[in-house]
């Protein structure tokens, strides 16, 4: 365990800069802390935390100047690895026929640094991989960007307010998956990073600094910091009894109930780390020369994800809902051994409705079924 | 054709399988041996139901009129089925047409000899019922399904 | 622990890839059915498919859609795809004449497991386009006739000008022991067959219901009450196969469209054995 200034931090960025990566990263941006490019810790949102609540998401000043004071914003690594779009083919006309350009986007990629991962971002990565790696047909972008990335996770101080990852049992603490984790203690002017290496390049980056080992004093913080975030730990999902009693409710009446309030937004979609839905559209040029063929997020929420010859499968905002509930809690372990979701509460945060996922759960495990506030 | 030789056929068809005795006896008395060549028509849409038919061979089409569209062929009555019920309810009239698309050998069993005998004896009564009602339940069943199949695939019909 | 469908093989190490392939022939079948013919010969062995998989079917400047071909997989050099018009990418595709070019990317999806019917009476159920998957099977059976026993087939179709493959249909009903039975949901003048729902032609046929294995394919409708039947004439349901449609965009497993409950119906079927959905297809909304 290291110890690492602001400035040991400022170093790694430039060293991972230096090494030909892209950093992305953790900043503010129309009044939410995003991803996106930075280069030194100035970028990152130093003195800021995030407020979460159902329905709620707002920043707010620390008295402090942590770096790392919050816990996610409405992006997640899904957006990198997986972009809302990715071109899949070019084709060009050629006679009565077509000529195909390679799947693959042309052009140098710089691989990816990412600051600032969560354990719930390593968690959907692990997840994220199951999707698009380990099935009959993995995914080239995705292969691509994610066996160069470095990551350089953060232990979270404290949990956001519609958090739930130790549901699923892992966090705050980040436990592997990364290449570089730090744990960031600010406290009377004290203002360091503990800093531990997952892997070897990690472990090359932190070698390349002029930094000494943490004090068993520091040690000692640290630790005391990760067990009260993981009890302070705000909402809770028994993800086991879930999946027992899921199949069984699927014509039950609660779901009306739960859903009423679903406005069919298709938010809580798009901020999940996990959800992978995506459809294929072709675009082509003016004058029909040419035509392309993308890759664009798309979410089990809008009205025609399920059109089929003479209808819809589910036509109704209710069977939507229950769609994701069920896909991301029931159906997930029968396709990837696991449920599909990482507790991060980011569905909670950005549902305009304020649905809680966590509550909805309790209550429909409990028998009651109405679990919206 | 002699008495026994037909008890014999009765027997073997589906819709009299395990008739008692009596109850078989009851049926023969009322029973006579039919054919029909291809074309020729077993019943007539509007006519008194004087008798109904269980069919032995061939294959019969059900239709009923459509004008101003002429006539609409929506069933076929097979080997070892049974062709018509309306001479148990009143006023005893055929509701479609029926026809024979292939050469068909049948019993033809006598409407009012039947209803006679089931009136003064009630067990006989209740067991013919018995068994109309489910081949009634199974065409109701099977129409409908033909209802959906129809609907589902006709374009104006809305979900 | 049942044995799972054949899955299919990894053949395609870039499933997004298209390829050109020229129409040789388009047929009419009905109304708002038609084949396409498409040439393959110039690398036959990278379209070689097993009966029931699918292709993606691509159009420039339009778009995709899956469609299950319904050619003779003995026979590659040509591939067939009898499609139903209905939607933008069908349309467009029922405008194509001999010489235009479509996109290939496939196949795709599991197969019927004519390897499990060795030996044993196979029981074909087909409801309108239900027959166009089905029809690789046939070709299959016939082949090699002596490796199966009873070989049936039951068809129905909305009237008779709605019957796909008529002169194939003669020609197998014409085979020696090949059973064919057709019907329609209501006939005309001419028809001299059997009128009513296919579920009834089982009461013509007297089925080993240990040693028949059915393979079921139509309007979602038509599936659902011909396992009913089924189910009432004794077949075991591990011996029951159904190919199911969902909306496809990759035919991957990756966009999520095709999910019935857990089984995505590109990669866990759309061939399926009746245990692993028959208690999706009874949900409504699933």
């Amino acid at each position: 365990m290291l110890t690492l200034e602001l400035r040991d931090l400022d170093e790694v960025l430039t060293a991972l800069a230096n090494r030909g990566y892209q950093i992305v990263g953790p900043t503010i941006r129309d009044k939410a802390i995003v991803i996106d490019q930075i280069s030194s810790v100035k970028d990152l949102p130093g003195g800021w935390t995030d407020l979460h609540d159902p329905g709620s998401y707002s920043l707010k000043k620390r008295k402090d100047a942590a770096v790392f004071g919050y816990v996610v914003g409405p992006f997640s690594l899904k957006s990198f690895l997986s972009p809302p779009r990715t071109r899949v083919i070019a084709i060009r006309k050629n006679g009565k026929g077509f000529e195909r350009e390679p799947a693959a986007p042309q052009g140098e990629m710089k691989p990816l640094a990412f600051v600032g991962a969560r354990a719930c971002d390593l968690y959907a990565l692990a997840l994220d991989d199951r999707i698009f790696l380990e099935g009959p047909f993995p995914e080239p972008f995705y292969q691509r960007v994610r066996s160069s990335m470095f990551i350089l996770a953060v232990d979270c101080a404290q949990p956001g307010g519609t958090c739930f990852c130790t549901s699923f049992g892992y966090g705050p603490k980040a436990q592997k998956g990364f290449d570089i984790a730090v744990t960031e203690l600010c406290e009377d002017g004290h203002h360091v990073f503990l800093a531990r290496a997952g892997s070897e390049r990690g472990e090359e980056v932190l070698a390349s600094l002029k930094v000494s080992e943490s004090s068993p004093s520091e040690i000692a913080a640290a630790e005391q910091q990760a067990r009260e975030a993981a009890s302070s730990v705000p909402r809770h999902v028994d993800v086991a009894k879930a999946a027992a009693v899921l199949p069984d409710l699927f014509d039950a009446p609660a779901w009306d109930d739960i859903a009423k309030r679903c406005l069919a937004c298709a938010n809580c979609t798009m901020v999940c780390p996990t959800c992978f839905c995506s459809t294929v559209e072709e675009t082509t040029n003016l004058t029909g020369t040419s035509a392309e063929r993308w890759r664009r997020w798309d979410s089990c929420f809008t009205m025609d994800f399920t059109k089929v010859a003479g209808g819809n499968v589910r036509p109704s905002t209710k069977a939507r809902f229950r769609q994701r509930v069920m896909h991301k809690f029931s159906y997930w372990l029968d396709q990837f051994g696991s449920a599909g979701c990482c507790g991060c509460g980011r569905c909670i945060t950005w549902c305009p409705a304020g649905i809680d996922v966590t509550a909805y759960l309790e209550a429909l495990c409990a028998g009651q079924g109405n679990g919206t506030r | 054709m002699n008495i026994e030789n037909l008890s014999e056929i009765l027997r073997q068809h589906p819709f009299l399988a395990d008739l008692p005795e009596d109850h078989m006896a009851i049926i023969t008395g009322c029973a006579l041996n039919a054919h029909f060549t291809e074309g020729s028509m077993l019943i007539r849409e509007g006519e008194i139901a004087d008798k109904f038919f269980l069919l032995r061979s061939g294959r019969v089409t059900l239709e009923m009129d459509m004008p101003p569209r002429g006539s609409l062929r929506i069933q076929t009555v097979g080997p070892g089925e049974v062709l018509g019920w309306s001479w148990l309810i009143s006023p005893y009239r055929w509701h479609f047409s029926a026809r024979a698309v292939a050469d068909v050998r049948a019993i033809a069993l006598d409407a009012e000899c039947l209803r006679t005998k089931c009136q003064k004896d009630h067990d006989f009564g209740y067991v013919i019922l018995d068994r109309f009602v489910r081949l009634m339940e199974d065409r109701l069943q099977a129409t409908r399904l033909q209802l959906l199949d129809l609907a589902l695939l006709s374009p104006e019909v809305a979900r | 622990m049942m044995p799972a469908v054949e899955t299919p093989a990894k053949n395609n190490s870039a499933p997004m890839m298209l390829y050109p392939s020229e129409i040789r022939r388009t047929l009419w079948e009905t109304e708002d059915t038609f084949t396409l013919v498409l040439d393959v010969d110039h690398r036959p062995e990278r379209y070689a498919f097993r009966p029931g998989q699918f292709n993606m079917v691509y159009v420039f400047g339009v778009g995709e859609a899956a469609i299950s071909i319904s050619s003779d997989p003995g026979k590659p050099a040509q591939i067939a795809h009898t499609i139903h018009r209905v939607g933008t990418v069908t349309s467009a595709l029922a405008q194509m004449r001999k010489g235009d070019i479509v996109g290939i990317r496939g196949p795709f999806g599991t197969s019927w497991p004519i390897e499990e019917a060795k030996g044993k009476d196979v029981c074909i159920v087909a409801g309108g386009i239900g027959l166009a998957p089905l029809r690789p099977v046939m070709y299959e059976l016939l082949r090699r006739r002596s490796d199966f026993g009873r070989i049936m087939l039951l068809y129905g179709a909305r009237s008779p000008i709605d019957l796909l493959f008529r002169v194939e249909l003669e020609q197998w009903g014409r085979q020696s022991h090949v059973e064919v039975i057709v019907t329609v949901d209501r006939g005309d003048s001419s028809w001299k067959g059997y009128i009513g729902v296919v579920t009834h032609l089982f009461s013509y046929l007297k089925l080993d219901a240990r040693e028949t294995l059915a393979f079921v394919c139509g309007p979602e409708v038509m599936m659902k009450y011909t396992l009913d039947e089924l189910e009432r004439r004794g077949i075991p349901p591990e011996q029951v196969f159904v190919s199911l449609e969902r909306n496809m965009k990759c035919a991957v497993g990756l966009c999520g469209h095709c999910q019935l409950g857990p089984v995505f119906v590109c990669k866990d079927g759309p061939v399926f054995r009746l245990p692993v959905v028959r208690g999706l297809l009874d949900k409504k909304e699933m």
